[in-house]
């Protein structure tokens, strides 16, 4: 049981000292057409926000909903693009577009009803939140959502846009 | 056990090093664990097992080098925890349950070893694991997808499926083709209508070794979908036709077995409604036809009712019922502007949201022939044919208002309609009828600092009577404190009117999470995506950890 945790904590630590790349992988956008997730993270050198989430998944949405809220004043200080992954199945998915404009959020949102590019990500749960520097590499991750983490995310942002070291 | 983990914490230790001249590849991964200390209490019927503390666990690894990528998931269960499916142990061990190796380029992905995959809607074919539920349908076998043209995906699969430790004995073969007329004609790309077809077909092979019955041994499945969409409409329809299957699903009847379903929307800034149907007869289809539980599904037809996350609404939740069903749902989402009367400072939304699931009509094959008879093709019903009996049905309304930059609020009601017999497996259950009211509302009491509040009720005459639960959780950055009480104060009988009381607290950084918590847990009903299964009361510590790396 010790080493299976030690070898777990050593992974860990081994492995966040490199900045990793996203796996290309097809999911779909709300209009049903096929995209490479290569494709989306396209920012012009400014940082990318991937979040994962789900229409039945409420912390997911009170994070969505604060990014959204937030997003106008980011866009402008950060160049953010943020990238909003579905993970709903085929009971929901359908009911993501529908939803989505319901709430009228401003990003981009694609389904991901196979959980391929979850599966490539490591997520475990929703709602699980990736950052990506100029260079598409994943720099920073926060797993679930209490209130008040988007201020984490909009300091991890500013120091992106600006050059400095997140660590 | 040793050695299996020094190899890995080498290579990767080896390939992060090396990674950084970026030739080598990456290894990315996560890791989770969740055990519980079991307590004995015999009041709410939690029963402690021998090893006392049981573990769920699991890591998975992914290599990936350019167009290949490769990886495996360790499992360990030591023992499995109380409530997943474990009939005699089956589930119990450790070991490498799922590797795989995939190469793909632009036009071609080849996958050897295990791998998920979902045809249209899953009507036919979906395999998918889900950790919490203890549910793992993963194919081993080989997958080929190929992109020859524009617009044109098809796949290819063949594989046999996991069985907790083992594999199923049923061989699963299918084909299935996604056709974008938008993108295969490049003249209408950027018109105002979008229109996609898709079809496929499933054969499953299973040697007959019944003494009585010729059983068929191939058995074969093929559905359609279409996928028009215009100026904010959209419709989603696909259909799916079985050959017949005696299983231990339908007391091994020879009927073929038939779904459908339709969903059209329609949504536009600020407003979105749904309305969707589907009925269903004798669609179980599993690669073992003795199989049961949640055992070697190889399709998975999806619920057209509402995914509830609250404890007290998801209390009476929906699973598909493939022997036969047909259901209707109806969902508007409405957002008040910002500015408006209802939508103040910073806008409303609202959302109502409801479904009714009923049996089909069967009639009797001929007059001595009784309704689902050993052996006969069963039963005879007409197409989309709709009965009496009421399985289930769900009326919610959510309010969702932020008042000021500090204080947001969520409300809800439900009315419920629960067939416990039909939807539990019982014989003399009454039907549920219930409401259920809830309150969510946060408060920012500090720059870092917010409160998290849940007032839940549900109340109905049938069953164990009312509930009332009251949960807060405080959080700080990185910490999160929670203490949440269940309290069953209607039942009937004044001994069972149990508070269960839980309290925990959670650290979340980067990619990594701790959870711990004590107390008591209700008997009940976890459901994700439409799967259900069934919770032990319990009392005791549970443990959850969990990384990505």
């Amino acid at each position: 049981m010790k080493a299976f945790f030690a070898a777990a904590a050593i992974l860990i630590l081994s492995s966040v000292l490199v900045a990793q790349d996203i796996p290309q992988v097809q999911i779909k956008d709300l209009n049903g057409k096929t995209v490479n997730t290569k494709d989306i993270i396209k920012n012009n050198g400014k940082p990318v926000v991937i979040s994962f989430w789900a229409t039945w998944c409420k912390p997911c949405i009170k994070e969505l909903n604060a990014y959204n809220e937030l997003y106008p004043d980011w866009i402008k200080e950060t160049g953010v693009k943020i990238i909003a992954i579905s993970i709903d199945d085929s009971r929901s998915s359908s009911r993501v577009a529908p939803f989505v404009n319901g709430k009228a959020w401003d990003f981009d949102v694609f389904c991901d009803a196979n959980s391929d590019f979850k599966r490539g990500m490591n997520v475990g749960e929703v709602p699980h939140t990736f950052v990506l520097d100029k260079n598409g590499k994943v720099v920073w991750q926060h797993k679930s959502y209490m209130d008040g983490d988007e201020k984490k995310l909009y300091d991890v942002l500013k120091k992106l846009s600006k050059g400095e070291s997140i660590k | 056990m040793k050695h299996f983990f020094v190899v890995p914490v080498l290579l990767v230790l080896g390939f992060n090093a090396l990674a950084q001249e970026q030739n080598y590849g990456q290894i990315t991964g996560n890791f989770q664990a969740d055990a519980q200390y079991y307590i004995t209490d015999t009041l709410i019927g939690a029963s402690s097992p021998a090893e006392k503390t049981m573990l769920n666990s699991y890591a998975n690894f992914i290599y990936t080098l350019g167009n290949f990528s490769a990886g495996f998931r360790y499992e360990g269960y030591m023992n499995t925890m109380l409530g997943f499916p474990n009939l005699g142990g089956v589930n119990d061990g450790i070991g490498i349950p799922y590797r795989w190796a995939t190469f793909s380029n632009n036009q071609l992905e080849v996958t050897a070893g295990n791998f998920y995959e979902q045809f249209g809607n899953g009507l036919i074919l979906r395999s998918y694991e889900e950790k919490q539920l203890g549910y793992d349908n993963a194919f081993d076998g080989i997958r080929v997808k190929i992109s020859p043209y524009n617009g044109i995906h098809l796949k290819a699969i063949a594989g046999l499926q996991r069985f907790y430790w083992q594999k199923g004995p049923g061989i699963v073969k299918g084909v299935d083709g996604d056709f974008l007329i938008n993108e295969i004609f490049s003249g209408i790309r950027d018109a105002s209508w979008q229109l996609g077809f898709g079809g496929s077909f499933v054969t499953k092979y299973q040697k007959d070794e019944d003494p009585i019955y010729d059983l068929p041994q191939n058995v074969g499945a093929a559905a359609g979908r279409i996928n028009f969409s215009l100026a904010g409409f959209n419709l989603i329809s696909e259909y799916a036709y079985k050959i017949n299957d005696p299983s231990s699903d339908n007391g091994l009847i020879f009927r073929p077995g038939q779904a459908l379903m339709i969903n059209a929307s329609y949504s536009r800034s600020g407003l979105g409604i749904i309305l969707s149907t589907k009925w269903v007869d004798n669609m179980s289809f599993r690669s073992d036809r003795y199989a049961i539980g949640t055992d070697l599904h190889i399709n998975q037809i999806p619920e057209i009712t509402k995914n509830h996350a609250y404890s007290l609404t998801a209390f009476y939740p929906y699973a598909t019922q493939p022997k036969g069903e047909w259901g209707v749902q109806g969902e508007v989402f409405y957002r008040f502007k910002r500015g408006t009367a209802l939508g103040g400072k910073y806008g409303t939304a609202l959302a109502v949201n409801f479904s009714r699931i009923q049996n089909t009509q069967q009639t009797q094959v001929d007059e001595f022939t009784p309704i689902g008879a050993r052996g006969t093709y069963g039963y005879n019903t007409a197409f989309f044919s709709i009965g009496d009996s009421v399985y289930f049905q769900d009326l919610n309304i959510e309010f969702a208002k932020k008042w000021s930059s500090t204080f947001k609020s969520t409300f809800t009601y439900q009315n419920i309609i629960y067939n416990y017999n039909v939807l539990r497996g019982t014989a003399d259950h009454e039907t549920v009828y219930a409401h259920c009211a809830v309150a969510d509302l946060t408060f920012g009491i500090s720059d870092v600092l917010s409160l998290h509040t849940e007032m839940q009720a549900l109340f109905t005459q049938q069953d164990k009577g009312n509930w009332a639960m009251l949960m807060l959780e405080f959080s700080i950055p990185n910490w999160f404190f929670t203490i949440a009480d269940n309290w069953n104060y209607g039942n009937a009988d004044p001994t069972y009117r149990t508070h269960y009381l839980m309290g925990g607290f959670g650290y979340n950084n980067h990619g990594n999470r701790i959870q711990l918590s004590y107390g008591k847990q209700r008997e009940g009903i976890t459901c994700v995506g439409g799967v259900c299964r069934a919770v032990p009361a319990s009392n005791g510590i549970m443990l959850t950890i969990s990384s990505t790396f």
